[in-house]
């Protein structure tokens, strides 16, 4: 069974986001390490972008961040290398934007990711008719390239799950990432729909910060997907987050 | 595939705006070839825009460089640029669509000041994004916007100027879709913005075309425009590619110079990217971050240009050749000195090229520069980078 399979297999994995080189790689490593030990199901490292038009302001604001600190692709590619080889099991996701992988060559970008242990990578400028020949760049190196379903998707979204890999991210709300007090979005009726056509497994994400979030859209879903929550953490207590974000990720873990 | 320009175009954007760029290139398609549509629109750009615009002989200019020069009076439009064509084709869309509100990005004012007209004319809610640096660089045109109606947002995010403008209201409009359309000011973004923006500013060319074959009796020797995003070029460019005798030349902003780190050539010194919603040429890093660009002119200071543009270029149609800001300013002189008439800092790019260009080709040839705005708004500015004390 692949990690990403196994990360969904009988439970409900709670999926953490953190934004890599931010404030430092090294920073980075012993977050995910902490995050793991916490409880977590799986995590996205955000391979930071100059320009995250799907991003609320807590992870532009990191995502400069890192890029300030001089992260770039390659330590990220790195920093997943040397997670596995210290024994990280629970799968890795990357998410980015379409530029960085592009202009770093899709064959080279999926070859590294392969070789760095990574099993998926979520792009949020890469909608259903743009995937085709990215998919076929990642497959052969078994990197999932996965869909995003978002509230306005209606009929969309039984075409999006019908070729979906690894899982669906389901995007709570609308607009771009950050805490909101409420989401609106009928979550069930989407994953109906979903299930029609798919047995790929749904995770929701966008929006949930509270343990109370995280249970509710647990209960209609198989995963829950935090990252500005995680991140404002991070911004608050630099390199000094690794306790804070353990026991909040322990709390989120266990709500689900 | 869809909205490609050879290997450019498409729609990279997120899955949240997918359906609505779906629905809009569907309400373009309807409204493009109905009568009705049709009517209204040539009816607002004839009576309220001051269309046609005036193909301008410019005589000294021509004595001057020794062969005949034109300028297409786009300056001459109300809110005195080129964008107005556009905004109205696009309020008028949005109206059909059924929205309420539009949003829209500037740089130097001029497609926010024209889209806050056309939604003041047209009833709609209107807001703009402006890099916060823009903001202080053209601070009337942020007053002139409000005094329209709209409210101008400061973006304080990344390097404060025109692509983060253009983040922060995709950003906006992701967040609220159902009653708003974001009306893009340039030939750029995901398909179908780039073919609907084109189409809307091709009446420059037509009209142009018309007015040089009545005048000389013969197709130009060469039609210049400058190039951010690159809406006026395309505008003027796109009724004559298939004159392929016509040299089409893009003036892309050099800043500095190309060799310096402070410019904004694409073509020049971009590489192949996939941003805000498009593939194109780029201004990046190694790793794909997209470069901060600088231009004297707020309107060109983008790191990319439209799709059509990277492919005009890829075929060879279309020529691109970088100006600096040295140039501009100096052509923004000139122009102002011998016609009589004070260009946009944006068009200045293209007028400081004809000055280089127009005596290597001979005395019978025939030029046409696309006059995309008018330098009301760039007075200030000039002054300033030309050591003067200028109070408003």
């Amino acid at each position: 069974m692949s990690r990403l399979a196994a990360a969904f297999a009988g439970k409900k994995p709670f999926i953490a986001f953190v934004t890599g080189g931010d404030p430092s790689v090294a920073d980075t490593k012993r977050f995910i390490h902490a995050i793991a030990a916490a409880g977590a199901g799986m995590v996205e490292i955000g391979i930071p972008f100059s320009d995250p038009i799907a991003e609320g302001p807590v992870i532009q604001e990191a995502s400069q961040r890192a890029l300030a600190a001089g992260t770039t692709t390659d330590d990220l590619f790195a920093l997943a290398g040397e997670l596995r080889a210290e024994g990280l099991e629970i799968p890795l996701a990357f998410m980015t934007y379409l530029n960085p992988v592009f202009h770093y060559g899709f064959e080279r970008f999926f070859a590294r990711a392969e070789l760095a242990g990574v099993d998926a990578i979520i792009i949020p400028d890469l909608p259903y008719e743009e995937q085709a020949e990215v998919k076929q760049a990642a497959r052969p190196h078994g990197v999932a390239v996965i869909s995003l379903i978002a509230p306005t998707s209606d009929e969309r979204i039984r075409m999006i799950a019908a070729e979906a890999e690894g899982f669906i991210y389901l995007v709570s709300s609308l607009g771009v990432t950050g805490v909101r007090s409420q989401i609106t979005t009928d979550i069930d009726a989407i994953v109906a729909q979903i299930r029609q056509v798919t047995d790929v497994p749904v995770a929701v994400g966008f929006g949930i910060s509270t343990p109370q979030q995280a249970a509710a859209m647990a209960a209609k879903s198989d995963g829950v997907i935090v990252g500005s929550a995680i991140v404002r953490l991070i911004a608050q207590h630099g390199a000094a987050a690794e306790p804070v974000i353990a026991g909040y990720v322990r709390q989120m873990a266990q709500a689900l | 595939m869809k909205g490609r320009f050879g290997q450019h175009g498409g729609q990279f954007i997120p899955e949240t705006l997918m359906n609505e760029i779906i629905k809009l290139e569907a309400a373009y398609l309807r409204c493009k070839d109905d009568p009705e549509f049709t009517a209204e629109l040539d009816g607002l750009l004839r009576g309220y825009a001051g269309r046609p615009s005036l193909l301008y002989f410019a005589a000294n200019m021509s004595e001057d460089l020794g062969a005949k020069v034109y300028l297409k009076r786009e300056d001459l439009n109300h809110t005195g640029s080129h964008k107005i064509n556009n905004v109205l084709g696009q309020c008028l869309l949005a109206k059909r669509m059924g929205k309420t509100r539009v949003i829209a990005e500037t740089g130097a004012g001029q497609h926010g000041v024209a889209t806050a007209t056309a939604a003041a004319l047209l009833g709609l809610e209107c807001e703009i994004f402006m890099g916060l640096e823009d903001t202080q660089r053209q601070a009337l045109n942020v007053f002139r916007m409000e005094l329209l109606g709209a409210k101008v947002h400061a973006v304080t995010t990344g390097t404060q100027v025109l692509k983060d403008a253009v983040n922060e209201a995709m950003r906006e409009w992701s967040g609220r879709v159902d009653d708003t359309l974001y009306v893009l000011g340039s030939v750029m973004g995901p398909h179908p913005f780039p073919t609907i923006v084109r189409d809307f500013q091709s009446v420059i060319g037509r009209e142009a075309r018309q007015q040089i074959l009545a005048a000389e009796g013969k197709l130009p020797t060469a039609v210049l425009a400058c190039v951010g995003g690159g809406s006026n070029a395309i505008g003027i460019f796109h009724e004559f590619i298939a004159d392929e005798a016509v040299r089409l030349i893009g003036c892309e902003a050099a800043g500095e110079g190309v060799d310096t780190e402070r410019n904004a050539a694409t073509i020049a010194n971009g590489s192949a990217g996939v941003f805000h919603g498009m593939k194109s040429y780029f201004c990046q890093d190694e790793y794909g971050q997209i470069a901060p660009v600088y231009s004297i002119s707020a309107g060109l200071d983008y790191p990319g240009i439209g799709p059509e543009h990277a492919w005009l270029h890829d075929t060879g149609r279309a020529e691109y050749v970088p100006v600096t800001d040295a140039e501009a300013v100096s052509a923004f002189e000139y122009l102002s000195r011998q016609e009589g008439i004070i260009p946009a800092v944006e068009s200045a790019h293209a007028i400081a090229h004809a000055r280089k260009l127009v005596p290597t080709l001979g005395p019978d040839a025939v030029v046409v520069i696309c006059l995309s705005g008018r330098g009301d708004k760039d007075v200030a500015a000039i002054a300033k980078y030309l050591g003067r004390e200028v109070s408003e």
